[in-house]
């Protein structure tokens, strides 16, 4: 997460012009997801994490780009693939960790899994394992920040498949009637499952062009690129902060692993190792190595230093899930209501 | 004609190739059809028999590619749709509840709507909230849907293949622990009706009424109650919509006792009707209060922790009947039921993820 309040965010500031600091947060926060899903790929034929898991491991640009960019009363909702969603916008690790071992002091108290995260105290508002679920209830959170006048924003992570999904029309619509803050993040990682998308989707009509056809104001670039996706990002993230529009933005990655589980896929035939090999050597966390390292920014021994506090803080937090005990299995049967009456008389007396 | 052994995934598998071989206007298409994993097996094959014109890959839009559907067939094409979770479908109810269901009534039976929509029911392995919904009541209780529920390898092919040229919409609910299944399977086709229940194992003293997967554990419980003296009639309702109470009926008259089976939450479900027609048109031959085994009503948590006693089987089958025989040697019949190591898999094989 950013420090500084969102209000210092303006669209004349670069990604070349952001400081050394600045820009070493944005590859630990790479470095993070990275190393986190990497060990949860490493642990998982252990079987211990028993539920559907879906990696990120390739896609970290953009997550960790757009962590920096918002403040913590900003909002995000997300999809089956959350992981590196929930920890760029400050999301608890030990808790997403927990929650995936099914423990007690997991995010979701063992209910939701790997598909559902959580963690209201820095504005994850929730992932859901339905496709498309999440994006109507986004545009609902913009809908209630602007009603409040205040000046934040909701970010809606989506997939290439998602867009296929009729309720993506009809919300994105809806946003754009209002003007409404709402930040649509598309990672078109060219899958959904194991379907390209040409077999889903019009060859040579990008997503970006439906979304600007809709009337969002609508952006595309290379999501495996820290300083294209921050720039675009921010761009976006201006439009929508100051009221402008509801925005969009497609951006390019790919997913290294199989759809959902540890392994890698390569062989089973929906893709060719070619392929997977070229989007290898476009690694984002290796080109924007390479480019620090280029502007002096990094160097070997920084590099180490990162390292190794993340691979403390990650033991950590893995020995965390690992050793916390699961729920009684009485707790499946508490309440599925919540209780008492929904009115904050503090806030009607006000007004 | 010959039986072997076939799985419940393979028999559906042969179902459909025997399906698109003698209709060239049946399709089958869905998301991951012609993938490498082909929908757990049950449509491999197709597309290298039957091209890429009949099987097809969708796009991720669950309520349009219906209505889609819906349309061709009331062109008389019979399209097979497939869902790999019944969540997933979801968002297809307008076009299932206000379109395919209504549309041979509504417009004064000139035209039925031939579509099958085959429907997975996940469970375990921390399917969790959203990948493990048992809704069978849901689609049952709207009139002009029909309902199927296989549990064996040969149903399954059977009765799909009875779907698939029923004139109606069918709803063809797959669990996910029985695709592994192997039973004998008559080879070549197979006629088989929709609305008739079977009796797999008869019995005098108590009539066990079950759907699904829990065809399963109530014949694992019958085999347990017979050691302590309980004779348990199974019926495998087979379909849910219409139910065949014939069947069952005749069954409760000669037994007295009725313990209805379910595998979704017990309010409002299908075995609540089972327990309430059994109330209200056989009241006095019942020798004990109906009574039903449902899923807890409340959604299904994914940990490990919570699932332990989530999901009802053969050791509840077997107290209950117990009790409603009243048989006291409850401990001595579950003691001999074996007990997996782990609850949330179907067997040690499964090492997930879906
Ligand atoms: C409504 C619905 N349909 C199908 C699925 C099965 N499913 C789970 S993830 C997924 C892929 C979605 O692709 P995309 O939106 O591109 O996200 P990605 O997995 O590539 O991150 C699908 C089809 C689902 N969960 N929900
Ligand atoms: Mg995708």
């Amino acid at each position: 997460m950013k420090n500084s309040s969102p209000e210092t965010q303006e669209s004349a500031v670069t990604f070349e012009n952001m400081n050394g600091a600045y820009k070493l947060s944005v590859l630990k926060s790479m470095l993070r997801i990275r190393m986190v899903e990497e060990e949860i790929a490493k642990r998982y034929p252990q079987g211990k994490m028993r539920c559907p898991t879906h990696l990120s491991v390739g896609q970290e640009c953009v997550p960790a780009v757009i962590g920096t960019l918002l403040s913590e009363s900003d909002l995000a909702v997300s999809t089956h693939r959350a992981h590196a969603h929930y920890l760029a916008k400050g999301g608890d690790l030990k808790a997403m960790l927990a929650e995936i071992y099914g423990k007690q002091s997991g995010c979701c108290k063992g209910r939701g899994g790997s598909m559902h995260l959580i963690d209201e105290k820095v504005g994850f508002k929730g992932s859901t394992a339905i496709v498309g679920n999440t994006i109507p209830i986004g545009v609902g959170l913009a809908l209630s920040q602007k009603l409040r006048g205040k000046n934040d924003i909701t970010v809606v992570f989506l997939g290439d498949g998602a867009i296929e999904e009729g309720v993506f029309y009809e919300a994105a619509n809806f946003a754009v009637v209002k003007k409404l803050p709402v930040l649509f993040v598309c990672e078109n990682n060219l899958y959904s499952v194991y379907s390209p998308l040409k077999v889903r989707q019009p060859q040579g009509r990008k997503i970006c062009d439906i979304a600007s056809t809709i009337g969002l104001h609508s952006q595309e670039g290379d999501g495996n690129i820290v300083a294209e996706t921050h720039r675009v990002l921010t761009t976006a993230i201006d439009v929508c902060r100051q009221g402008q529009s509801a925005t969009f933005v497609e951006l390019h990655t790919y997913r290294w692993r199989e759809h959902c589980g540890p392994h890698y896929d390569n062989d089973i035939g929906y893709r060719s190792e070619a392929e997977f090999l070229a989007w290898k050597e476009r690694d984002p966390i290796e080109l924007y190595k390479t480019q620090l390292y280029k502007a002096k920014i990094l160097d070997a021994e920084k590099l180490q230093v990162m390292i190794r506090q993340l691979e403390t803080e990650i033991q950590d937090a893995f020995q965390f899930a690992e050793t916390s005990p699961y729920p009684p299995s009485e707790q499946a049967y508490s309440p599925v209501f919540a209780q008492g009456v929904n009115i904050n008389i503090a806030e009607v007396a006000n007004g | 004609m010959g039986e072997r052994s076939l799985t419940f995934a393979q028999a559906i598998n042969e179902a459909m190739h025997l399906a698109m071989e003698k209709d060239p206007e049946v399709l089958c298409y869905g998301l991951g059809v012609d993938d490498p994993k082909r929908i757990f097996g049950t449509t491999k094959g197709l597309q290298e028999a039957f091209g890429e014109e009949r099987v097809f890959d969708m796009p991720t839009s669950e309520n349009g590619m219906l209505g889609i559907g819906i349309g061709a067939a009331l062109n008389d094409m019979k399209p097979v749709m497939v869902h790999q979770r019944l969540d997933f479908f979801l968002l297809a109810m307008d076009q299932l509840v206000n379109a395919a269901a209504k549309w041979f009534y509504m417009f004064g039976g000139q035209r039925s709507v031939p579509i099958t929509i085959r429907l997975m029911l996940g469970r375990g392995w921390g399917q969790g909230p959203t990948h493990s919904q048992n809704l069978q009541a849901w689609f049952a209780h709207i009139p002009g849907l029909k309902v199927v529920m296989p549990a064996t390898a040969a149903d399954a092919k059977g009765l799909l293949l009875a779907s698939i040229f029923d004139p109606n919409p069918v709803v063809f609910l797959e669990h996910r622990w029985l695709h592994h299944q192997e039973g004998n399977v008559p080879a070549g086709w197979q006629d088989d009706v929709l609305g008739k229940a079977k009796v797999l194992r008869t019995g005098t003293d108590i009539t066990l009424v079950a759907i699904s997967y829990q065809v399963v554990e109530a014949l694992r419980a019958a085999e347990v109650l017979q050691s302590v003296g309980i004779s348990a009639e199974v019926i495998d309702l087979r379909t849910v919509q219409p139910i065949d109470w014939a069947t069952i009926e005749a069954s409760i008259a000669k037994t007295g006792r009725v313990l209805a089976l379910d595998t979704g939450a017990l309010t409002c479900s299908v075995s609540a009707e089972i327990v309430a027609r059994s109330a209200e048109k056989q009241f006095s031959l019942l020798k004990t209060a109906p009574a039903r085994i449902a899923m807890p009503d409340f959604p299904e948590p994914t940990s490990y922790g919570l699932t332990k006693s989530f999901h009802p089987d053969a050791r509840n089958i077997v107290t209950q009947a117990c009790k409603m025989c009243c048989v006291t040697e409850i401990e001595k019949a579950l003691n001999s039921l074996t007990v997996p190591e782990h609850h949330d898999v179907p067997g040690e094989w499964f090492k997930g993820p879906f």
